[in-house]
């Protein structure tokens, strides 16, 4: 594989931003409830993501190193204000939902972790892809944590019934629980786990180890 | 280079133009954009307004339609100190436009509103703007329906929202919220329209003319005499249920439409 599909598609299954890096949970914590809403999040901070990275990469030389963080929340910032006015003008709708989130989108870890982890080291078009599949990395969470709670919260995907719920004349019973965001922190480390079943070498190793009892009668 | 990249000078001269290329990019979309986003508002309130009093169906309606639809509404100034319907020569007179009047802003304004006591404020709103907007439906000079806009806080946030009449102003014709930021689901379900549709036919006020509309913990028992004053709760949304409970009889009751509502029926 080439440097850049490395670049693209490593942070999906083997580096994600979530499920390794476990930045972002704030946001997909509180979007997830519905797949639509959470369809155009991960469209807008793959884009804030991807777009961030570029300039910040195009400056990076120029940067001086005494105002890094300032500078690249400008960058991020800016990019935020432009998606929220977007999203305003051409999905009204969805805007409404996502209400302040959007806004978070400044706030969320990943955004401003590749920008200097990945974004202050490299060329411009290789952050530009890295933020793009760091994006796609979260999107790839979030969408799976939507459809489990919207299906089961909701008895629909997209906003399309698939169970019948009950206050519709159906048979479906929703579960609230998956409404809340608690819920989705089971979700998110219900995924991190079979992550990490999967590709085992994502687990780290412990920090502290607990040691065996110590006999008192030694001591005494 | 690598030297001078952090020499003071340069650290202005970054920040300085970073912070104009920004300023610029972020100004130019937001001027740009601020049309669309304020034709989306307006019709986004000119549907719920339509969709409360009935008139628009979704998937059957198309957004199209909703200007036309909507220029059937006579649309007039309250009064809510004295409950006067203002007639459109005397809304000229006090320089208020009622089809770009901002009832949310006026409320902001000490010129335009005035303070709530705690005991008066059901709605947990704090400040009451001294006009409102009543959207009428008319045939003739007969009121067919009457749309007007009611908000109040819930768990999370103020619920703005519509609520329309029927002709003999005291049974609800329909409701609809357009802005809120309750839990999706819970309260969030506010905006089910299965939910909003079991609100009419719905009798506002008792016989002795107070406000007996109430949104209760459970299903309604439709044999209970009080079931036509009475709204299914929403599960898992009591807060909520009890917020829009609380802005009904706010401003259905004395401090709100009331008054006006009676001049109308006199």
């Amino acid at each position: 594989m080439s440097k850049a599909t490395d670049v693209l598609l490593d942070p999906i299954f083997n580096n994600n931003p979530i499920g390794l890096q476990i930045l972002g949970i704030c946001s997909a914590l509180a979007v997830t409830t519905k797949m639509s809403v959470a369809l155009v999040m991960c469209i807008a901070l793959t884009l804030v993501t991807g777009f961030s990275n570029l300039f910040i990469s195009m400056i990076r030389n120029q940067i001086p190193s005494s105002i890094r963080i300032i500078v690249q929340m400008t960058v991020i910032a800016s990019l935020v204000i432009v998606v929220d006015q977007i999203l305003g003008a051409v999905a009204y709708d969805i805007s409404k939902q996502l209400t302040v989130f959007v806004g978070l989108i400044i706030t969320n870890c990943i955004v401003m972790g590749r920008a200097e982890a990945f974004a202050m080291q490299n060329p411009p078009v290789l952050s530009f892809i890295d933020g793009i599949g760091n994006g796609l990395g979260y999107s790839a969470v979030l969408m799976a944590v939507a459809t489990i709670r919207e299906l089961i919260g909701s008895g629909s995907l997209f906003g399309f019934e698939i169970l019948p719920l009950v206050t519709n004349g159906g048979w479906y019973q929703p579960n609230g629980l998956m409404l809340l965001p608690p819920s989705a922190f089971f979700i998110i480390g219900l995924l991190i786990w079979g992550l990490r079943a999967w590709k085992s070498e994502q687990v780290e190793e412990p920090e502290y180890e607990i040691g065996g009892h110590t006999s008192l009668t030694r001591t005494a | 280079m690598a030297k001078n990249k952090d020499s003071i000078s340069n650290i202005v001269i970054v920040a300085l133009s970073l912070c104009l290329v920004a300023a610029i990019v972020v100004s130019t979309v937001a001027v740009s954009l601020k049309p669309t986003r304020q034709a989306n508002k307006d019709l986004d309130r000119a549907k719920n307004i339509l969709i409360a009093a009935g008139l628009f169906e979704k998937g059957k309606t198309a957004d199209g339609q909703i200007d036309e639809l909507f220029k059937q509404f006579e649309i007039r100034l309250v009064d809510l100190r004295n409950g006067k319907l203002l007639t459109a020569s005397e809304a000229q007179a006090l320089d208020i436009d009622p089809r770009t009047y901002e009832q949310r802003r006026a409320s902001k304004d000490p010129e335009g509103s005035r303070g709530l006591d705690n005991s008066e404020d059901l709605a947990s709103i704090s400040r009451q703007a001294n006009y409102s907007v009543a959207y009428l439906l008319k045939t003739g000079d007969q009121i067919d329906r009457m749309v007007l806009p009611i908000h109040g806080y819930g768990l999370w946030s103020t619920l703005y929202g519509f609520i329309a009449l029927d002709g003999d102003l005291k049974t609800v014709a329909g409701i609809t919220f357009y802005e809120h930021q309750e839990t999706a689901g819970l309260g969030g379900e506010v905006d089910n329209p299965a939910w909003k549709a079991s609100w009419e036919g719905k009798e506002i006020y008792a016989a002795d003319g107070h406000v007996a509309l109430t949104v209760i913990k459970g299903n309604v028992d439709l044999a209970n005499p009080a079931a036509s004053h009475q709204i299914d709760g929403l599960s898992g949304a009591s807060l909520t249920s009890r917020g829009v409970q609380n802005l009904i009889q706010f401003w259905m009751g004395e401090q709100g439409f009331g008054p006006a509502l009676e001049k109308l029926k006199g």
